[in-house]
């Protein structure tokens, strides 16, 4: 009675446990690897084909007088790129606004000229505005200047979906930390499993170590199955070492597994840890350049895109796969200690703060 | 080796829980109290139920033992440690179910059982955990599979593995049929059958009844009785109840202060339907009971007599019943 007597040592170590039922639940719950190893490459398809046409797009030009219509035909048959359509003023305005066409011609109301409608915001309408004024010039017998000639980058590696793949799969690492780590911290914590944990001699490091293996592991088939797709589509493949995309690729786990823990540490509802995930995720998906270069925002928003944890680690993660780069670069260290320094303040913060009944 | 000998003799001497002036408050408005001055002793080997209605302060009191919440005030000892210096000492022994853990549906019986194992220095297999608790032809499937019974056996055996020389147990047979309740009720004798001590909570006072050696009634926070289950029936002056009712428009002419004077009635109650008497001997005051409506002629339209229970004295104490405040 005074110790137990029927004593055995412990098969295994409690961390070895804890992460062993972590991926237990995981792989035991097909819907969740589903959506979380398909959905990015679902994305990849998509955006790499939307964006790997072979052809150049057509460029839609929208006339409002059917004699025009006749005077510009002639001179706009030497593009095949350019469509014309007639419209009348109404129609034609409001496919402008709507995005169904790129520029509107009308007569001008003095002279013989007309006048370009276009949205300056909106590069395919600029770009109409310029190689329609440029056929019709042409056409009039406008001379070159200077010669000029045309040479084009589409090739492996300089393609946007060389650039998205990165993309994705921060994205990727991002999604898995915070749903993977936090979701599943105020599942167990609804259901009192937390509860049941804490009244055992578990050593509470234990458990967060075993969430952060657990996310690590989960992560790495993520991580092949994003490339290989990539490369087995569409050629993507890295300039870099593939060791030095990995640290990277660990490293991120690590960080929004740490913000996971931050935002689930007190949550105590799915609606309330949901919201949080997605208010911390939304200025991520909208500034860290997923699908676009951060240098497209203002000098003034930059302090602020640049320390948000996804940019540094999709920066670095297109720095080895789209110029090769290493990781010990100055750029690349600066990108490291970013995640570093925010993996370090969200597991302290998690920690103090963390409830578990 | 020796020296720490002494000291683990030292504290088996001590009781396996001490309370004393045991306080809780939430803050809020009102503050709400669910614990005001609570004092407890629960002995080496005993099975001790805390039995209360629903609201009454058990789970705060058991959750505050197990180490789970802050006590607002008052001391906790258990196994003769305290939680601020030995938490570590005391989780390694003691066993807890909690009122409503759903373990992870995903992971198998054994699963879940090698986990919590993997937490204790010492403790039993967790075969013979699967064993103690009949769930050994069950150890490989899922959780989710489990009936409501199994899984609260399940509950019941993750807290055994460790070998804990204290086991909690929160509302254990709350929610189930009445085949699984008694199942675990066999499985709780064996378990105090082999020297452990139980604490746990209920509002089922047959479940107190039959598996406790000694029971504290909790109302509001206090213990306001404490004893053996046969001491607290005998207390409420008598072993049997016997209870009759009149014609609904008779009811009043009834007079409770001369039925209180029939043969060995300790105790009259008016439950507005029908009158209640705590009786010594049911067989003196049944004639006695017949004689009185016949002489007040007064048409009798019912009649029961029943061994006294805790309900009874929950009752007497109270003034309300137990039943009754589970549904309110």
């Amino acid at each position: 009675m005074t110790q137990p007597s029927s004593s055995s040592s412990s098969p295994q170590h409690p961390i070895y446990h804890l992460t062993m039922a972590r991926i237990m639940e995981f792989l035991r719950q097909p819907d969740a690897v589903f959506w979380s190893y398909f959905f990015p490459v679902l994305m990849v398809l998509a955006l790499g084909l939307a964006f790997n046409k072979r052809q150049e797009p057509p460029v839609l030009v929208d006339i409002v007088d059917s004699q025009l219509h006749e005077k510009l035909n002639e001179a706009l048959k030497a593009n095949p790129r350019i469509q014309l359509k007639d419209a009348s003023i109404e129609q034609a305005t409001l496919r402008l606004r709507t995005g169904r066409t790129d520029l509107l011609i009308e007569k001008a109301t003095e002279g013989s000229g007309h006048v370009y409608v276009f949205d300056p915001l909106r590069p395919e309408s600029v770009s109409a505005r310029s190689l329609v004024d440029d056929s019709l010039q042409r056409s009039a017998g406008r001379k070159d200047a200077v010669e000029v000639s045309d040479r084009s980058t589409s090739d492996a590696g300089g393609r946007y979906v060389d650039f998205l793949v990165p993309g994705i799969l921060g994205m990727n690492i991002m999604g898995g930390g915070l749903w993977g780590v936090g979701f599943a911290v105020v599942q167990m914590r609804i259901r009192k499993v937390l509860k049941r944990l804490v009244a055992t001699p578990m050593k509470k490091s234990h458990f967060l170590w075993s969430l952060l293996a657990s996310r690590l592991v989960f992560q790495i088939p993520g991580v092949v199955i994003i490339l290989g797709f990539a490369w087995l589509t569409f050629g993507v493949a890295a300039q870099g070492s593939m060791m030095a995309a990995l640290v990277v690729v660990l490293l991120g786990a690590l960080t929004f597994s740490g913000i996971g823990m931050l935002v689930a540490c007190r949550a105590n509802s799915i609606e309330m840890v949901s919201g949080l995930m997605n208010l911390v995720m939304l200025p991520m998906w909208l500034f860290s350049g997923i699908f676009f270069s951060t240098d497209r925002f203002p000098d003034a928003m930059q302090p602020i895109v640049q320390i948000l944890p996804l940019t540094p680690l999709i920066s670095a993660l297109r720095a080895i796969t789209l110029e090769g780069a290493g990781l010990f670069e100055p750029a690349q260290l600066m990108r490291i200690a970013i995640l570093a320094t925010w993996s370090l303040i969200s597991f302290a913060v998690a920690l103090k703060w963390f409830r578990w009944t | 080796m020796n020296h720490d000998q002494d000291e683990t003799d030292l504290y088996q001497q001590k009781p396996a829980i001490v309370c004393r002036d045991l306080r809780k408050s939430y803050p809020g408005k009102p503050v709400v109290e669910a614990v005001r001055g609570l004092n407890l002793q629960v002995n080496r080997g005993e099975c001790f139920g805390l039995l209360g209605p629903n609201g009454a302060g058990k789970t705060t009191t058991i959750e505050i033992i197990e180490g789970l919440l802050q006590p607002s005030s008052g001391d906790v000892e258990v196994l003769g440690r305290s939680w601020t210096r030995d938490g570590e000492a005391i989780r390694q022994r003691i066993g807890v179910t909690l009122q409503e853990t759903q373990l992870s549906d995903k992971l198998t019986v054994r699963e879940t059982l090698d986990l919590f194992r993997s937490f204790y220095r010492t403790g039993i297999t967790v075969d013979v955990a699967m064993k103690s608790v009949s769930l050994d032809e069950k150890k490989d499937a899922r959780i989710s599979q489990l009936s409501g019974g199994q899984k609260q056996r399940l509950a019941v055996a993750t807290a055994l593995v460790g070998d804990p020389e204290l086991l909690f147990l929160d509302e254990p047979t709350t929610g189930l049929d009445p085949t699984s309740r008694r199942q675990l009720w066999e499985i709780l004798r064996a378990i105090r059958d082999r020297g452990k001590t139980i604490l746990l909570t209920t509002h089922y006072m047959d479940e107190a009844e039959r598996l406790c050696d000694r029971v504290a009634i909790v109302d509001h926070g206090q213990v306001i009785a404490l004893g053996t289950p046969r001491e607290l029936i005998a207390s409420v002056g008598g072993d049997h109840i016997v209870e009759f009712s009149v014609v609904a428009e008779q009811h009043s002419r009834a007079d409770a202060f001369r039925l209180l004077a029939l043969a060995d009635v300790t105790s009259v109650r008016d439950e507005v339907d029908r009158w209640s008497l705590n009786s010594k001997m049911a067989h003196h005051t049944i004639p006695a009971l017949l004689s009185y409506l016949e002489a007040e002629n007064l048409a009798l339209a019912g009649l029961t007599t029943r061994q006294a229970s805790l309900e009874d004295v929950f009752v007497k104490l109270t003034g309300r019943n137990l039943k009754e405040e589970q549904t309110a």
